[in-house]
C-alpha cells in the first residue's frame, strides 16, 4: 500500500513538473534582468529584482538605446474590458438560444446551431480581410464595440454548444413540474433551467473568457494601439535594441492573473453536480 | 359538470398517432385508473391534460371551465411524475411549497400547509434535506406532497409507485385511497400493474393503441373484459387464450381446446366461428381424471404469494399457466386440470371482442 502511494505521488510530481515548469520558469524570469536571463548556463541563483514590474506599471521601459514608453497597463485594461463584455454579451445571447435549441424542435434549428459552430472552424485570417473592409465602411474599425462584436465569433459558439448540452441533460419534467405548480414559463426558465445548467454556464463562460483573452489576430488587425489587448501589446517588447525577456515574463505573469483568479472563483460552480438525484435515473 | 372531463384528445408524433380520440370523465373525489401497456399513450394523455403536449388536440374541461387553451400554470392541476421531477437545488420543504409560492400565499400559511401535508405523508423530519439526500420512498412522498399541497381540482399521478421498493409500494397502496378521497380532487392514476389498478381505482380505463378500450369498475374489467387484449393485460399471471371453434349446445356453447371441454353460457351466434377461449390461471384447479379435465404435463412451478404458478403443456404443445392452491406437483408429472366454466371467457378471434352471455341469462352475472 505504502509503495502504491509513493508511486502515485512520484507520478503526480512528474506530471506537475512537466506542465508547470514553463510557468515556473516564466515567474522566475520575471524577477531577473535581461542579462541574467540570457546567461549560459542558466542558474536559479540570482538577485531578484522588481525592475520589470516597475517598468510595466510606470510605463517607462529602460532599454540600451534609451527610455521607451509602453502602454502595458492600458492593454491589460483593454483585455479585461473586451473579454468581460464579450463573454457577458455571449451569455445574454447564447444561454436563451442554447435553451431553445435544447428544448424545442423548429425549422432549420439544427442548421442554425451547426452554422454557429462552424464559426469556430473558419480560419480567422480568411475572414479578416473582408471584415476589416466592412468595418471601415461601418465605422466599427478600432472601436470596442466592433471588437466585442467580432469576439462573438469566439464566445457565442462555445457557450451555445456547451450550455445546450447541459440543458439537454436536465429532465424537462422538472421544468414541467414547476409550471404545473403555477409558475410562468419565464420563471421556470430562470428559477429551474438556468440554475440546473449553472455548472455548464460557468464552464462555458470561463472557457470563452480564456479564448477571448488569448485572441491575438482579431485585435491586431481591427484595432489600433489604444484598443489593443495584452496579447497584441506584448509586441512592444520586441524593441530595436533587442527582446525584453524580463518585461515579457512580467507581462505574462500579470496577464495570467485575471484568468487565474476567475478560474479559481468559477471552480466551485464547476464541480457542483447537475441533477443530484432529483430524477430517478 | 365538476371534476375533469376530456373529449376527443388526439396526439401524434410525426406520422405516429399516439392518441386517437380519448374521452374520459372523472368526478371530484373519484380515482380513475388509467391502465395500459407501455407505449399505449398513458403518459401522453396525462401530459395533454396538464397542457404539456402542445401538439395534442381536443378539449379539457376542469370544473366546468374549458382550459384547453390555457398553459399548464393556469389549469389548477397537481401532478406527480414517474421520475419524481423534484427540484434538485431546493430543499424538500421548498419543493413542496412551490405551488403555494406560485399562488402568492403568506409565508406563515405556506409553512403551516407544508407542515400539515408533510405530517400526513410522514416526511416532516426530512423537510430541510435536498432531494439527493432523500430515499426513493421519501422522494416519492415529497413529489406526492407537492402535487397535493395546492389542493388542486385535478390530480394526475403518473405511475408514482413504479420507482419505489415493494414494501413501500404495498404501504402506499393502502394509504393512497384515503389520501385521494380526502383531497376531493378528480384523480387520474396511471399504472401498468393490475393489482395497483384493482387496489386504487374506483374505475379503470384500459388504454390500448391510443383508444380507451374499456372503462368500468375494476371488478367488471377483470370479470367481463371487453376484448381479449384487455383480458390479457388485466391479470397476473395473464389469461390463457386458446383457439377453439365452439359448437351450439342446449346450455349455450360447447368449446374444446387443449383437452378442456367446457359448456359456456355464451350467445349461440358464435357457434362455428373461430374463437379464443380465455381461462384465467386462478380458475384452473387440479381435478380427478375425467372426460372434461385436461391431461397436462407439468413443466415448471413458481410460488407467487399463497398460490403456486404452474406452467403446463398439453398434448398438442399448447402451454397453459395455472395458479393453484396447495402442494406442487413435481415437474414432469401428468396432472388432470379442470377449468371453471362459469368464469371462462370467450372472445371472437377476428375482432377480439368478448362474446356476451345468452340474453335469457341476463340479470345473472355472465
Amino acid at each position: 500500500m505504502a509503495l502504491h502511494k509513493l508511486l502515485r505521488a512520484a507520478a503526480l510530481t512528474l506530471v506537475l513538473l512537466f506542465f508547470l515548469f514553463p510557468i515556473f520558469w516564466i515567474v522566475v524570469m520575471s524577477f531577473q534582468t535581461n542579462e541574467e536571463i540570457l546567461r549560459l548556463p542558466p542558474s536559479l541563483v540570482f538577485a531578484p529584482t522588481l525592475a520589470n514590474y516597475t517598468a510595466l506599471i510606470s510605463g517607462h521601459l529602460q532599454t540600451a538605446s534609451g527610455i521607451l514608453d509602453i502602454t502595458f497597463l492600458h492593454n491589460l485594461w483593454n483585455s479585461i474590458l473586451l473579454s468581460t463584455c464579450s463573454v457577458l454579451l455571449a451569455l445574454v445571447l447564447g444561454v436563451p438560444a442554447a435553451y431553445a435549441f435544447a428544448r424545442f424542435r423548429f425549422r432549420l434549428g439544427e442548421d442554425i446551431a451547426f452554422t454557429m459552430l462552424s464559426f469556430r472552424f473558419a480560419p480567422p485570417l480568411l475572414v479578416l480581410l473582408p471584415l476589416s473592409l466592412y468595418f471601415q465602411d461601418l465605422g466599427l474599425n478600432d472601436t470596442y464595440i466592433g471588437l466585442i462584436w467580432i469576439y462573438q465569433l469566439i464566445c457565442l459558439p462555445l457557450i451555445l454548444w456547451i450550455v445546450r448540452g447541459y440543458f439537454e441533460d436536465a429532465s424537462p419534467d422538472i421544468e414541467y413540474a414547476y409550471r404545473i405548480d403555477g409558475h410562468s414559463w419565464w420563471r421556470a426558465f430562470t428559477r429551474i433551467a438556468i440554475p440546473l445548467a449553472g455548472p455548464g454556464i460557468a464552464a462555458a463562460g470561463l472557457l470563452s473568457f480564456i479564448f477571448a483573452w488569448n485572441n491575438f489576430v482579431f485585435a491586431l488587425i481591427l484595432a489600433s494601439a489604444d484598443k489593443q489587448p495584452v496579447t497584441v501589446g506584448a509586441l512592444a517588447f520586441v524593441t530595436a535594441s533587442g527582446i525584453q525577456y524580463g518585461q515579457i515574463a512580467a507581462a505574462i505573469v500579470l496577464s495570467i492573473l485575471p484568468t487565474l483568479a476567475l478560474a479559481l472563483y468559477a471552480q466551485r460552480w464547476l464541480v457542483e453536480g447537475l441533477s443530484l438525484g432529483a430524477v430517478k435515473g | 359538470m365538476t371534476g375533469l372531463k376530456v373529449a376527443a384528445i388526439h396526439a401524434r408524433f410525426g406520422r405516429h398517432e399516439v392518441l386517437r380520440g380519448v374521452d374520459l370523465a372523472v368526478a371530484p373525489g373519484e380515482t380513475l385508473v388509467l391502465f395500459g401497456p407501455s407505449g399505449a399513450g398513458k403518459t401522453v394523455l396525462l401530459r395533454a391534460i396538464a397542457g404539456l403536449e402542445p401538439g395534442a388536440l381536443g378539449q379539457v374541461v376542469i370544473d366546468g371551465q374549458d382550459v384547453s387553451a390555457r398553459g399548464p400554470e393556469a389549469r389548477n392541476i397537481g401532478m406527480a411524475f414517474q421520475n419524481f421531477a423534484l427540484y434538485p437545488h431546493m430543499s424538500a420543504r421548498d419543493n413542496i411549497a412551490s405551488p403555494l409560492v406560485a399562488r402568492g400565499l403568506q409565508a406563515d400559511e405556506i409553512a403551516a400547509r407544508v407542515a400539515e401535508i408533510a405530517k400526513l405523508l410522514r416526511i416532516g423530519h426530512v423537510l430541510s434535506h435536498p432531494p439527493r439526500a432523500l430515499s426513493n420512498g421519501q422522494k416519492q412522498r415529497t413529489a406526492l406532497a407537492r402535487a397535493l399541497v395546492g389542493r388542486p381540482r385535478v390530480l394526475l399521478l403518473d405511475d408514482p409507485l413504479r420507482n419505489v421498493d415493494a414494501k413501500l409500494r404495498y404501504e402506499m397502496r393502502l394509504e393512497l385511497p384515503r389520501l385521494l378521497r380526502e383531497s376531493q380532487a378528480a384523480t387520474l392514476y396511471v399504472t401498468q400493474d393490475y393489482r395497483e389498478a384493482m387496489a386504487l381505482g374506483d374505475r379503470v380505463a384500459v388504454l390500448r393503441a391510443g383508444r380507451i378500450e374499456q372503462c368500468d369498475a375494476s371488478e367488471t374489467v377483470y370479470d367481463r373484459p371487453a376484448t381479449a387484449a384487455v383480458a390479457r393485460l388485466f391479470g397476473d399471471p395473464p389469461v390463457n387464450l386458446l383457439a377453439c371453434r365452439p359448437v351450439a349446445d342446449p346450455a349455450g356453447l360447447r368449446a374444446e381446446a387443449a383437452g378442456f371441454r367446457l359448456v359456456l353460457d355464451a350467445s349461440a351466434e358464435a357457434a362455428g366461428q373461430e374463437c379464443l377461449l380465455g381461462l384465467r390461471p386462478e380458475t384452473l384447479s387440479l381435478a380427478a381424471a375425467g372426460p372434461d379435465a385436461a391431461r397436462l404435463e407439468v413443466i415448471a412451478t413458481t410460488p407467487l404469494h399463497e398460490r403456486l404458478v404452474v406452467l403446463l403443456r398439453a398434448g398438442d404443445g399448447t402451454e397453459i399457466v395455472a395458479s393453484l392452491l396447495g402442494a406442487a406437483p413435481p415437474p414432469g408429472a401428468q396432472v388432470a386440470v379442470a377449468a371453471d366454466a362459469a368464469a371462462a371467457l370467450l372472445f371472437d378471434a377476428a375482432s377480439g371482442a368478448r362474446i356476451p352471455a345468452r340474453r335469457v341469462m341476463a340479470g345473472k352475472a355472465a
